[in-house]
């Protein structure tokens, strides 16, 4: 696919963000799916391709009153907006339609409609991982990073300040459901949930949901909205069970679907104005710079300490607040395509100066799998 | 309280809890390329060989990584130790640490490890791991 042939049309969150027992995890989707039909100024009849997690398109589509032809309902936990911005692409770059929806819809806290969370006794993780006590993410995607931070002489200081810095972006934006500003001291004293996890250095819960459009570049010039091009995507999985991840260091997944990405769309670190990668918890924009290439093994907590990716550094990351400060619905993967479509159009809260370029990175699973997508406000 | 989540025996499992109902940590070796891997599966996910071999694992392990959960979970006490063990023989596999305080000073790294069953039901014993040599 050429790189640029292809762009987000319309984009929007649900209205309300955080906690909304008004909704059930349907209605989100078709909340988020009408608020960027409304960005894009299309109607649901315009729309000939869909793709969706947490709910099947099924679903999404007969809610929603579409004729889809195509359909991916690609399931891969938070990350699955990057893998179906990827799929649309290139479907539509196949001619096997030509506007495609992507939706999420996750009634997280308030598990309104919300599906049962469950691990089958009779899978390999119900069988060797879920009698040892796992309770859900802060007890799964935790685990490597005692090695992390004994391979690399981390601190938990620094752990701390990923959560620090990820606050001051979170200060400037008025949806952000945690804006006051933190220090490393707060993080550390704030409540234990695993060791070495504080609930500071652990994401939201909340209810919410995002929509995209995309369609080609050809047409993307007569929509009311700056078209917002991809210039390339990647993708990966690695395994379904946190112990079996082959290196508690690095990411596979991160590493395949990150250079996949830089390679397709012909771009180099030093191009990237914007970055979003996926934080669940702390650890993760550390595992995340250095498997996407952007610093050495290692090296990625003293790159946040020393603001390198705060307001005002050389490459702002998680400029929502992210999924420790912003939102975090449980798949937040499509909040931050949301916040890499906004900073290329120019219009978010705590927006960046030029943007150009934006790189936006996501996790599903506990570093199960993997979607890196490249965005620019310009064809190459 | 409910209990701990036990696992449902699959026909590519069956050896291993037989195993560790016989008080035997049980791996496997591929005969084509040696591999010794974890999980179980009726082949080599290293070269995909059918011909592989179960095998009794020495027990012998050190500490790779953690968590120590400090909320209720079904069939625990918090705070208790989510742990990943390095066996010797190379795989990895998920446990918890007993016989010794859930604490970060007494949990290190790479601590010397050696497996114990504990009995769950008349099918399933669960494979954990104590400070190697602390048998009384």
């Amino acid at each position: 696919m050429k790189p640029g042939s292809i762009a987000i049309v319309g984009a929007a969150e649900t209205t309300e963000l955080g906690v909304i027992p008004s909704m059930s995890q349907i209605q989100l989707h078709a909340d988020a799916a009408l608020n960027a039909l409304r960005d894009a100024g299309l109607k649901p009849s315009d729309i000939d391709g869909v793709a969706c997690a947490g709910e099947v398109p099924t679903n999404v589509a007969h809610y929603l009153g579409l004729v889809p032809k195509w359909v991916d309902g690609t399931a891969v936990g938070g990350c699955s907006f990057m893998l179906h911005v990827r799929h649309a692409t290139a479907a539509i770059s196949a001619g096997l339609c030509k506007t495609v929806l992507i939706t999420h819809g996750e009634s997280g806290r308030s598990r309104i409609g919300a599906l049962p969370r469950t691990i089958p006794p009779a899978t390999l993780q119900g069988q060797f991982e879920a009698p040892f006590g796992i309770m859900g993410p802060p007890t799964m995607f935790t685990i490597p990073v005692l090695r992390y931070l004994k391979t690399y002489g981390i601190t938990q200081e620094q752990l701390a300040m990923v959560a620090v810095v990820q606050r001051e972006w979170a200060a400037r934006n008025p949806r952000a459901m945690m804006k006051d500003p933190i220090t490393v001291d707060d993080v550390l004293g704030s409540r234990m949930i695993a060791y070495p996890f504080r609930l500071f250095m652990c994401c939201l819960v909340t209810d919410g949901g995002g929509a995209l459009i995309l369609t080609s570049a050809d047409r993307a010039k007569d929509f009311p909205q700056k078209p917002v091009y991809i210039l390339g995507s990647g993708e990966s999985v690695e395994t379904p069970m946190i112990s079996q991840m082959a290196d508690f260091t690095s990411s596979r997944a991160f590493r395949v679907a990150g250079k996949e990405a830089f390679d397709s769309a012909g771009i180099r670190h030093a191009d990237v104005d914007h970055l979003m990668i996926y934080d669940a918890f702390a650890h993760l924009p550390l595992y995340g710079l250095e498997d996407l290439g952007f610093v050495g093994r290692g090296e990625a907590a003293a790159f946040i300490a020393e603001r390198n990716t705060a307001p005002g550094g050389k490459l702002p990351l998680n400029t929502n607040g992210g999924g420790l400060s912003y939102t975090h619905t449980g798949m937040y993967g499509m909040f931050a395509l949301q916040e890499s479509v906004r900073q290329v159009r120019g219009t978010a809260p705590a927006q960046v100066k030029d943007v150009h370029v934006a790189v936006c990175h996501g996790v599903g699973g506990m570093f199960a799998a993997s979607g890196t997508v490249v965005m620019a406000d310009r064809q190459p | 309280m409910t209990e701990r989540p036990l696992p449902a025996i699959t026909p590519e499992t069956r050896h291993f809890w037989d195993g560790t109902r016989a008080g035997e940590l049980r791996l496997q070796r591929c005969a084509t390329c040696s591999h010794v891997y974890f999980p179980p599966r009726p082949f080599c996910p290293q070269c995909a060989s059918q011909k592989v071999g179960v095998f009794r694992a020495s027990g012998r392990a050190t500490l790779y990584s953690y968590v120590i959960h400090h909320r209720a979970a079904p069939g625990f006490v918090p705070p208790y130790s989510i742990a990943v063990v390095q066996l010797e023989e190379g795989p990895r596999m998920m446990t918890n640490i007993v016989e010794v305080e859930q604490t970060p000073e007494a949990l290190q790294l790479d601590m010397p490890l050696e497996v114990v069953f504990q009995r769950m039901s008349d099918e399933i014993s669960l494979p954990l791991f104590r400070p190697a040599g602390s048998a009384a």
